[in-house]
């Protein structure tokens, strides 16, 4: 008796859980068969290439193989790769120590005011890109506004050499990616209630140790997402480098492009492309725990 | 402006590198042989699809072309050799019956038996080539394939802000200390290594690791005396100063002497190369008599002066030079080298699997 | 509170930064000397050169063609997919699988997709562009209207069904405009990222049929002109007016 009614009441949800899903198939399944066919088999489709070896005229020869991945412990690419992430890290630090004190005023300036600081940090971002790395070549070039300007003010003698160099990447890299620092810090340092700021203040704390003990751990999850923001498409840049950079230096991103374009070597530059994506996974999640753990720490969470 | 910009060219690192599609496993044409060649056939049944190089020939090509001959044809441009190669290895018939591609390229799908012998009887105008451009290096005999345009590859410099006459590799690799951060070299694999190759003495083709290994260290030590790398603007950077000596193609030279007449241009005493960039018919093509006869109508000293007159390269058409406005020829100095000129230096062939040591080098010299 | 000054500084050097360069840009436009470095007074003259550049309108009308188009597949798919998410699930896995195309480094989709598109011998063109930016776009558009939809009555809808309307036009007529201010940001977001998206764009276009970003990309390696510098200021104008009405429409900061 009593399986029976368990039967019928699992049907009954059986059933009920049938027409739910068939209600839902018009929402949900468009766009699932979408980001299934043009999402997941193409990352499908790196994995698998990483796997394989690279055909006499390019494209992908099926033979499983890990030559990739030796390949990239050869100096050379280790090279590439170190020198992608001390690049990609000297970008995010500086970021960082120009974008927090920026994220902090703005998200303290008063409504109206916050709006407008955020939309002229918004809006150079949303200028095409390429445009935005041309610019740094009319002003660090020889002839160029920036040494036009330092002669001017005599601070020179002759026009220095800024541009085809690293100093010139990193400017370019942190020009473009400096509002994907700013834009998560505002959103978690404007959470912060302004008052739990003067009541430590008026406890009689002084204004760094405000920022050290009430602040800065809680615009620990913010700071984080940026650096991960930041960090990550730096490493994968290669218009950067190569506009910049005047082609004497590489980044991981520039050997994707040519392994896939000018090489033809698919293989490698899928497996280099893995690279790049599993730093990103690990970096995340590494963020998620690590903000998870300041979140459940802190005493108003 | 005087020409119309060719931006694209050669091997030369490009505009938009996106790729045909691409099969897994290409496969090669069945080499059958290919029939015989009908010389009788009625042309204005066929129809021709050509790859070419864009903004590599005259707009209204495909109309003066069927306008002569009655063929209807389509240009479908590319642009790389990588890029045309992929296209025609992807699939037996890729469509395309004429592909415009660099020597070295043709060299290679020719020996994968991919491109049709060239019926010579279709072609009478092949007399109105110079004879040094019968007996190329990557195609002795132009079997498979007839030069479209040709060149070399030298100094291109300031001769108002250098003050001595470069004629050496050497000025160029171990530059004097006032020429350091003003220099530049292309980053094109074989072209990268073509000065340390000439100037050490090796040829340009050279499949030897150990002189590759040379080839590298000397790269190494001049990487740090380059302003940059550049396929592709040098010609600008000599013209606002930011350099004053560049290794360059010929033909690109001349965009910056257009501008600046202080641009100069030499072939280095040690010798440099000779790079072709060839037609071949391909052995899939269903129009080959069709084929055979754009072929000859591309070596009309009419048409073919145009690359000449608008891209500033070298043709190897003697009739079609003769055509060409002496004035030319002292506007842009390297316009005047003769084909006995170029054909002392090294012809460029393809160096199969050494290849894949190049584009290392090239990676390694860059990223190091 | 008291704020210590020296946050002014790095504040103020933050702004200098991001808009000395384009300010330099702008100005630049107007100089009637071909000489990028010098200036010889005001002149339209490049505008004018723009105007006639038939490879820039060529890759203008080929970006309009890809943003739209990717923009209407976005914003239907991406729409549903959070309504879908909203009614049906509880979140979680499939959440981040509807939003995490919008984290992918754009790398990574545009060889795939590359590799995809020649594994189906699909030749490449605009079509396979509007594909690519429409994965991306779609995520972002995802995660707007879910934002919007927390922040939505479900009485409404129910009202609605009570009184007999069907699934159908209850969605049209009482989900749809209560979700319009998302809908409306994420389909403006979606046109923008796509306007001005490169590198997939780089990977997934056909030579013959550059998106603009691209005719911009061999402009700038195949030489510098003050005629890049009337565009820039140009496409500057447009992405300013549109990031301005989108945010009077939909006060996008706030949602940061």
């Amino acid at each position: 008796m009593a399986a029976r009614v368990r039967r019928a009441m699992r049907d009954g949800m059986n059933r009920q859980r049938f027409s739910r899903a068939l209600r839902a198939a018009p929402f949900l399944g468009p766009q699932s068969l979408f980001l299934a066919l043009f999402v997941v088999i193409p990352i499908g489709l790196v994995t698998t290439y990483a796997f394989m070896t690279r055909g006499r005229f390019g494209g992908v020869s099926p033979e499983f193989s890990l030559e990739n991945f030796t390949r990239l412990l050869e100096p050379v690419y280790l090279n590439v790769l170190f020198n992608s992430i001390g690049v990609a890290a000297l970008t995010t630090a500086l970021a960082l120590v120009l974008g927090y004190p920026t994220a902090y005023l703005i998200a303290r300036l008063p409504t109206r005011w916050r709006t407008v600081a955020l939309l002229m940090v918004l809006l150079p971002f949303w200028t095409n890109f390429l445009i935005r790395t041309y610019a740094w070549i009319l002003l660090f070039n020889n002839a160029g506004w920036l040494n036009q300007g330092l002669e001017a003010l005599g601070w020179i003698d002759g026009p220095m050499n800024l541009l085809y160099s690293q100093p010139a990447v990193v400017v370019g890299l942190l020009y473009m990616y400096l509002p994907l620092m700013i834009l998560p810090l505002y959103s978690s340092i404007e959470r912060i209630d302004p008052e739990l700021e003067e009541a430590a203040t008026n406890l009689g704390s002084r204004p760094f140790r405000v920022f050290r003990t009430v602040i800065l751990p809680m615009s620990v999850p913010g700071m984080l997402i940026g650096c991960v923001f930041v960090f990550v498409p730096s490493m994968g840049n290669f218009v950067i480098p190569e506009l910049l950079g005047g082609g004497k230096m590489l980044l991981v991103g520039n050997l994707v492009r040519d392994a896939f374009l000018k090489a033809r070597d698919w293989p490698f530059g899928a497996s280099l492309a893995l690279v790049l994506t599993i730093f990103l996974v690990v970096l995340l999640a590494l963020q998620s725990r690590a903000s998870k753990r300041i979140t459940e720490g802190s005493p108003d969470a | 402006m005087l020409f119309r910009r060719s931006k694209l060219r050669v091997a030369a690192a490009t505009a938009i590198a996106a790729v045909a599609a691409l099969g897994l496993g290409a496969c090669s044409a069945g080499d059958s042989g290919g029939a015989a060649l009908d010389p009788d056939a009625d042309l204005t049944k066929q129809s021709l699809v050509v790859g070419i190089w864009s903004d590599y020939y005259p707009e209204d090509l495909a109309e003066r072309f069927e306008a002569k001959t009655g063929i209807p044809m389509t240009i479908v441009n590319h642009a790389t050799n990588e890029e045309i190669v992929a296209k025609i290895m992807a699939s037996g018939d890729s469509g395309i019956d004429v592909a415009f591609m660099s020597g070295q390229y043709a060299q290679a799908l020719g020996e994968q038996g991919v491109l049709q012998e060239l019926d010579k009887s279709f072609i009478p105008n092949e007399a109105n080539l110079y004879p040094e451009a019968k007996e190329l290096a990557y195609d002795p005999g132009n079997k498979v394939s007839l030069p479209y345009a040709w060149g070399t590859t030298g100094l291109c410099y300031r001769s108002d802000l250098i003050d001595f006459t470069p004629d050496s590799w050497n000025d160029l690799l171990n530059p004097k200390p006032e020429l350091e951060g003003k220099t530049t070299m292309l980053a094109t694999e074989r072209w990268m290594t073509l000065p340390a190759q000439k100037l050490l003495g090796f040829s340009a083709n050279s499949t030897s690791a150990d002189e590759l290994a040379q080839v590298r260290a000397q790269l190494e030590k001049t990487k740090p005396t380059l302003l940059a790398f550049d396929d592709t603007t040098f010609y600008q950077k000599l013209i606002t100063g930011e350099a004053v000596l560049t290794e360059a193609w010929d033909g690109w030279c001349n965009y910056g002497v257009a501008e600046d007449p202080n641009i100069k241009f030499v072939i280095p005493k040690e010798g440099s190369d000779l790079w072709t960039d060839t037609m071949t018919v391909l052995k899939s093509s269903k129009n080959k008599e069709a084929a055979m006869t754009f072929l000859n109508f591309i070596l009309e000293p009419d048409v073919h002066s145009w690359v000449v007159e608008n891209i500033l390269y070298n043709v190897p058409n003697r009739a079609a030079n003769e055509l060409v406005d002496p004035q030319m020829a002292v506007d842009f100095p390297s316009l005047a080298i003769t084909p006995a000129e170029l054909s002392e230096q090294e012809g460029l062939i393809d160096v199969g699997d050494f290849s894949t040591e190049y584009s290392r080098l090239v990676t390694e010299i860059q990223a190091g | 509170m008291r704020r210590p000054k020296l946050l002014a500084v790095p504040f103020w050097a933050t702004y200098i930064f991001l808009y000395v360069p384009i300010i330099v840009v702008v100005i630049m436009s107007f100089n009637a000397s071909s000489n990028l470095f010098v200036w010889k007074g005001f002149s339209l003259d490049w505008y004018g050169v723009l105007a006639k550049d038939s490879a820039v309108l060529e890759g203008l009308r080929n970006t309009l063609i890809v943003a739209g188009g990717a923009t209407v597949l976005a914003t239907v798919l991406g729409t549903l997919m959070a309504v879908g998410i909203h009614r049906y699930t509880r979140g979680g896995l499939i959440r981040a699988y509807a939003t995490a195309p919008a984290l992918l480094p754009d790398l990574l989709l545009g060889i795939g997709l590359l590799s995809l598109f020649s594994l189906l011998q699909m030749s490449l063109g605009l079509h396979t562009v509007l594909i690519s930016h429409a994965v991306f776009a779609s995520a972002f558009v995802t995660a707007i209207v879910l934002a919007r939809l927390a922040n939505v009555d479900p009485t409404l809808e129910e009202a609605s069904q009570d009184l007999g309307m069907g699934a159908g036009r209850t969605f049209v007529r009482i989900t749809i405009p209560q979700l319009a201010p998302g809908i409306v940001a994420g389909a403006l977001l979606a046109f923008t990222l796509s306007l001005d998206e490169f590198v997939i764009a780089y990977f997934t276009a056909a030579p013959q049929t550059p998106t603009l970003p691209i005719v911009i990309y061999s402009m700038v390696r195949f030489g510098v002109t003050p005629e890049i510098n009337a565009l820039a200021t140009l496409l500057l104008v447009v992405s300013m007016t549109v990031v301005i009405a989108a945010q009077r429409l939909t006060r996008i900061t706030e949602a940061i």
